[in-house]
């Protein structure tokens, strides 16, 4: 079952993308849509074993399935094999589920572009790519699965190649992610150093074994499995645009908007978490490396939301959102609430999802318009959208009974009470990201939906998106609603160790999971009350007095620019990256190669040359006779050389 | 292995029959012996290829020993000594299954002087086969050598309008390696008493002579290579070289480096290629960053694969001489993949070029507009060339990075780097030429046509296959590189044990 749920997107992509043109638009998207339905349907059966399966029962170790052999190379065996466990059960759904929804949205909304075959291809070859990345049973598949859907994510961004936004934001997107390879390719090889292995079980069997070595590196004697831990880390830094290696995700949203739901909300930027559940053996083993990853998680969960307070393009909004949801889930990864991250993964996939193919609709409405300052008064022509909309919304904020008020409740409570230095750091930003995160998306609403309009053409033009777009949308709301409580006991509650099994680690001391039910009230109320306050100030300011946000923005005009040019990361990074290397690259050509090099060398020797032979013979016949003379004289001279040292 | 005729003489020498039938056949410069020249060309490489297929099948990969041996006496005290093992195998093999398709792509492209452009063509092969099979130092030298004078013709002859800087530079660099090498084989002579390899591999050369013999045979590897610094000649000789002559080149004359370290630096000269390992490691790993950077900047689609060429030999040269499994195992495989590879990207470069004349980066864009075909499989190479898994690149790429890793892990990791330099220069190269908007110059260039499909169809399948199935690559050098290090590890371990049991006064290892 599970080669047909990942090989079915496969065989889309292919069909699509190589016999597309044969079989014409109509039949890829079939196709494509129906091997994934087919593949989503799959996905539940086997999440349903595990979520019904009685406590203790059943298989505590992970299926495997292997397909074939990959690379064997002396002590290194690797295989294709595609491993299940509840992890893995967890991300199956998730991926399929919003993929095949965005595959059936996508029908309506590309609906016009001459190029359907070809997008519903990638689409599904992120899926597949995506999916090996959540079935892998060792460090290179998962590694083959990362950088496969940073290719398809690559390809769907600069989808519409005649735009040059639009390619220089896939080769951003890509060239970043591979910053964060580069880490993660380190932290393999110096498993495969360590261990000699690169495959989860012995690796995962030998890590308490490794506690205490150190790896040298460049000259730092490090604690080895820190070093390593973030090494990987690095790589689901870049995966899942954490800060610093943040820049590429606003920039994806150059991409067709059914792929930035897809891709860069609900699946592709989750990798990041997964990878750090799956190597949950790993990093609670060590502490330092935690640490690191809840202060990155906490700095991107605030920073991201300081910056979509003051951003005017709908999808940024949607995506600097994103990137502070994804923080939150790497706060609990931190704090050792793996389930709890998951959880938080779990329901963010579908309102996130949900708000940015709600974007879609109102983008549609708006004949490609995403400039919220242009929207306005929409709720009365696309009310339908609207309802979507404010259902995202409040999962999004942590509405009470919504999806996001359990798993965002669950992360900040896990903060407060983690044993970590930077709980209390991580605690903070939380809680103030739930208010930023609040006003936000309030904003976005009240803007696009409420007051007025602001371009009468366009309002007037408005109208609802096709039944093929509104339906994934009714899904993804029931998901943004159900997904919560009937999963809370599995993922933050008295359910996880009979639900995940072996495929999390929870270290001896660690019981982030038993004490985040017992934390004071006023601490399990936080993220509610920053809810309200958010809404409220939203409202007060773009409903009741919308001169009070412009007049915000002109007195503190300083900080409203550096929010707005997004503190100024890109032009930091051009700076002391992008130019450096081109100046360095240039330098290096015109001096060293040419100057240097070749001066002191051939041009130097052949301009002496040249002086003593220049009219005398031509390059045909002279050189190249210089040359096999020269040969022949040495052939003569080692006979000649045989001749006498034989005799 | 019960083959009772000469199957590796065959395949060396059919091309050259092939290019002594054009010469016959082919009279004049009419319509009529063009087409004569290029089908025998074809149907000799054809044929060649089929005879070497027939190696692999007979080849027993679980043995280390030399295979398909041929042994007759010859100038006194050389001898015609031929044999594959697991290490050379792969590129002969490499060799005769390009060819044919350098000569297809050629077809069109080449209409002055076919009949010698032709001839040329097969004499190379030939050399290069025997460059790879042969087992006699002195039969090295002449088909090593010789490989370089139809090269320096076609580059020379049918080469673009710097052609004669361009062989020039070739010659003075390639020159200077070779005249050292030269001298490093008259010693081992004149110590072993014999130049047969096989002999020679068991001989165990005294430290002394070792360091020397490395360097001189460092020298002309290392141009051949190109290692920097000694990298320059190869950007200008991939510019000025028709399509196919930049396709052999950058396959398979480059890969005669590689195969000289692991036919002679690492197997006979064990300890100085262990005391030489960090000049080699910082060397690659300058090559990687550099040349990346280079490439970043470049103007010139050729010089731009030619510089990521350099780069990706670097990671074959730091992984040979990390000396342990995955490393050699890796370089190997690195070789072959890149051949293929780099080999298909300067054939996408012929197509376009073949249509517009022009090799400036700047003159082109938006050609998937066009052709969609020519875009998807310019984008398979190119990820191919960026190391992403699934594509041969990453293959080759990863075991070498693993393997220096665990040798230098400064090194494993610095080499690291230009995983995000390969892909920052390569997606841009794409991009301007691929994607953007239609230039009004190109309105009417056509896509891929039949003969260029059947040219790629092969490549794009290999790089694929061996992405996800390496196994054949692998397994076939597996035993040969095992053997390799076998006896390399005990060379260093018999000299280790004999510094720690000198007195402590001796110097163990003498340094001339």
């Amino acid at each position: 079952m599970i080669q047909a749920i990942v090989f079915f997107p496969l065989i889309g992509a292919l069909v699509a993308g190589l016999l597309g043109r044969l079989i014409g638009h109509k039949v890829s998207e079939y196709i494509t849509t129906g091997l994934l339905i087919a593949a989503a349907l799959l996905s539940w059966v086997v999440f349903a074993g595990y979520w019904f399966a009685p406590e203790g029962a059943g298989h505590a170790e992970a299926v495997k399935v292997e397909v074939m052999r990959w690379i064997q190379s002396g002590d290194l065996d690797l295989r294709w094999i595609l491993r299940v466990d509840t992890l893995t059960a967890v991300m199956l759904v998730v991926v399929t589920t919003v993929s095949s929804l965005v595959h059936v949205y996508s029908i309506g909304y590309m609906a016009d572009d001459p190029h359907r075959a070809r997008f519903f291809s990638y689409l599904s070859l992120f899926t597949f790519a995506m999916l090996m990345l959540v079935t892998a049973d060792n460090f290179l598949q998962m590694y083959f699965g990362w950088e496969g859907v940073g290719l398809a994510s690559y390809l769907l961004i600069g989808f519409w190649y005649n735009r040059p936004s639009a390619n220089a934001a896939a080769i951003k997107a890509f060239v970043v992610n591979r910053v964060g390879d580069f880490g993660f390719a380190l932290g393999i090889f110096a498993l495969f150093m360590m261990v000699g292995a690169v495959d989860f079980d012995t690796i995962f069997a030998q890590a308490p074994a490794m506690t205490g070595k150190t790896i040298n590196f460049f000259g730092w004697q490090a604690d080895a499995l820190t070093l390593i831990c973030l090494l990987l880390f690095m790589g689901a830094m870049g995966k899942s645009a954490q800060f610093l290696l943040h820049t590429w995700l606003p920039d994806a949203m150059e991409g067709p908007t059914p792929v930035s739901a897809l891709i860069h909300a609900a699946t592709m930027v989750t990798a990041g978490v997964f990878m750090v559940a799956r190597l949950s053996p790993l990093f609670e083993l060590a502490p330092n490396a935690q640490t690191f990853v809840m202060f990155i998680g906490a700095t991107t969960a605030l920073f991201a939301a300081t910056i979509g307070l003051v951003q005017n393009d709908i999808k940024r909004i949607v995506a600097y959102s994103t990137c502070s949801q994804l923080g939150y889930m790497f706060v609990a990864m931190g704090a050792g609430a793996y389930s709890v991250g998951m959880f938080h993964l779990f329901t963010h996939a579908f309102f996130k999802a949900l708000l940015f193919l709600g974007s879609g609709a109102v983008i549609h409405a708006m004949h490609h318009e995403q400039d919220i300052r242009n929207m306005g008064g929409l709720k009365d022509r696309i009310p339908f959208t609207y309802a979507m909309m404010l259902v995202g919304t409040l999962a999004l904020t942590g509405f009470p009974l919504t999806a996001g008020y359990f798993s965002k409740d669950a992360i900040i409570e896990a903060a407060f009470v983690a044993k970590s230095p930077m709980a209390i750091y991580a605690f903070t930003c939380t809680v103030v990201a739930a208010l930023l995160t609040s006003f936000y998306s309030w904003r976005l609403i009240f803007k696009t939906f409420h007051g007025e309009p602001h371009d009468r053409k366009h309002w007037k033009e408005a109208h609802e998106a096709p039944m093929v777009m509104l339906v994934p949308l009714v899904f993804l709301a029931i998901g943004s609603v159900a997904a919560g409580y009937p999963f809370k006991d599995v993922f933050a509650g008295n359910g996880v160790a009979g639900f995940f099994r072996d495929s999390l680690t929870f270290a001896k001391g660690n019981t982030v999971l038993e004490d985040l039910h017992h934390v004071p009230l006023i601490v399990a109320l936080s993220p509610t009350i920053m809810m309200a306050i958010g809404f409220v100030i939203a409202w007060h300011f773009y409903i009741r007095r919308p001169d009070i946000p412009v007049e915000l923005a002109r007195q503190h005009d300083g900080l409203y620019r550096f929010l707005l040019n997004k503190w100024y990361f890109d032009e930091l990074y051009d700076f002391i990256f992008v130019r450096p290397a081109k100046w360095l690259g240039r330098a290096l050509w015109k001096g060293g190669d040419g100057w240097l090099i070749d001066g002191f060398g051939p041009d130097g020797i052949s301009a002496r040359v040249l002086d003593v032979t220049r009219n005398v013979v031509r390059l045909q016949t002279g050189y190249l006779y210089h040359y096999a003379f020269a040969m022949l004289i040495g052939a003569a001279a080692f006979i000649t050389y045989f001749m006498f040292a034989v005799r | 292995m019960s083959i009772n005729w000469p199957i590796l003489s065959v395949v060396t020498f059919l091309p050259l029959l092939g290019a002594l039938l054009i010469a016959l056949m082919a009279r004049g410069n009419s319509p009529v012996a063009r087409g004569t020249a290029r089908w025998v060309a074809l149907w000799a490489t054809l044929i060649t290829f089929a005879v070497s297929l027939i190696m692999v099948w007979r080849f027993d990969a679980t043995s280390a020993e030399f295979q398909f041996v041929e042994k007759l006496p010859w100038l006194g005290v050389a001898n015609y000594h031929m044999g594959v093992d697991g290490i050379s195998l792969p590129f002969v093999i490499l060799t005769t299954a390009l060819m044919p398709l350098c000569i297809l792509a050629s077809w069109t492209s080449i209409q002055t002087r076919v009949k010698e452009y032709m001839i040329a063509f097969l004499v190379l092969e030939t050399l290069m086969i025997g460059t790879f099979s042969a087992l006699d130092l002195v039969l090295f030298y002449l088909f090593f050598e010789g490989g370089l004078i139809p090269m320096f013709l076609i580059i020379g002859v049918w080469g673009g309008p710097r052609r004669v800087y361009a062989s020039f530079k070739f010659f003075l660099y390639t020159l200077a390696g070779s005249v050292l090498m030269l001298l490093a084989i008259m010693a081992m002579y004149w110590q072993a008493g014999t130049t047969d390899i096989v002999e020679l591999l068991r001989y165990g050369f005294p430290p002394g002579l070792q360091t020397w013999a490395w360097l001189a045979f460092f020298a002309s590897f290392a141009v051949k290579m190109p290692m920097w610094p000694v990298h320059t000649w190869l950007p200008d000789a991939h510019v000025e070289a028709p399509t196919a002559g930049s396709v052999i080149l950058a396959a398979i004359l480059l890969k005669m480096g590689g195969y000289g370290f692991l036919r002679f630096s690492l197997p006979m000269f064990p300890l100085a290629s262990q005391d030489f390992a960090p000049l080699v490691f910082a060397l690659s790993v300058v090559a990687i960053i550099y040349t990346s950077l280079v490439a970043l900047m470049q103007e010139d689609v050729k010089k731009l694969i030619a510089y990521s060429s350099v780069a990706h030999m670097g990671f074959v040269t730091m992984g040979i001489f990390a000396a342990n499994t995955q490393g050699v195992a890796g370089g190997i495989f690195q070789m072959i993949s890149h051949g293929i590879v780099s080999g298909a990207l300067f054939l996408c470069v012929g197509v376009v070029y073949d249509r517009m004349h022009t090799r400036e980066i700047a003159a082109y864009g938006g050609l998937v507009n066009r052709m969609p075909v020519y875009a998807f499989i310019f984008m398979v190479f190119t990820m191919a060339n960026v190391g992403l898994p699934g594509t041969s690149g990453f293959v080759g790429e990863f075991l070498a990075l693993i393997g220096a890793f665990k040798a230098n892990v400064v090194v494993g990791s610095l080499a690291t780097l230009g995983v995000i330099l390969s892909a920052g220069y390569a997606l841009w190269l794409y991009r301007k030429m691929v994607f953007g908007a239609l230039r009004p110059s190109m309105a009417g260039i056509r896509d891929i046509g039949w003969r260029e499909g059947v040219i790629f169809a092969p490549l794009v399948a290999l790089t694929i296959l061996f992405g996800v199935w390496p196994k054949p690559v692998l397994d076939m050098s597996s035993a040969s590189v095992a053997n390799l290090l076998d006896n390399y590890n005990r060379a260093i371990g018999v000299t280790k044990t004999a510094v720690t049991a000198a007195p402590p006064s001796g110097t163990g290892r003498a340094v001339p």
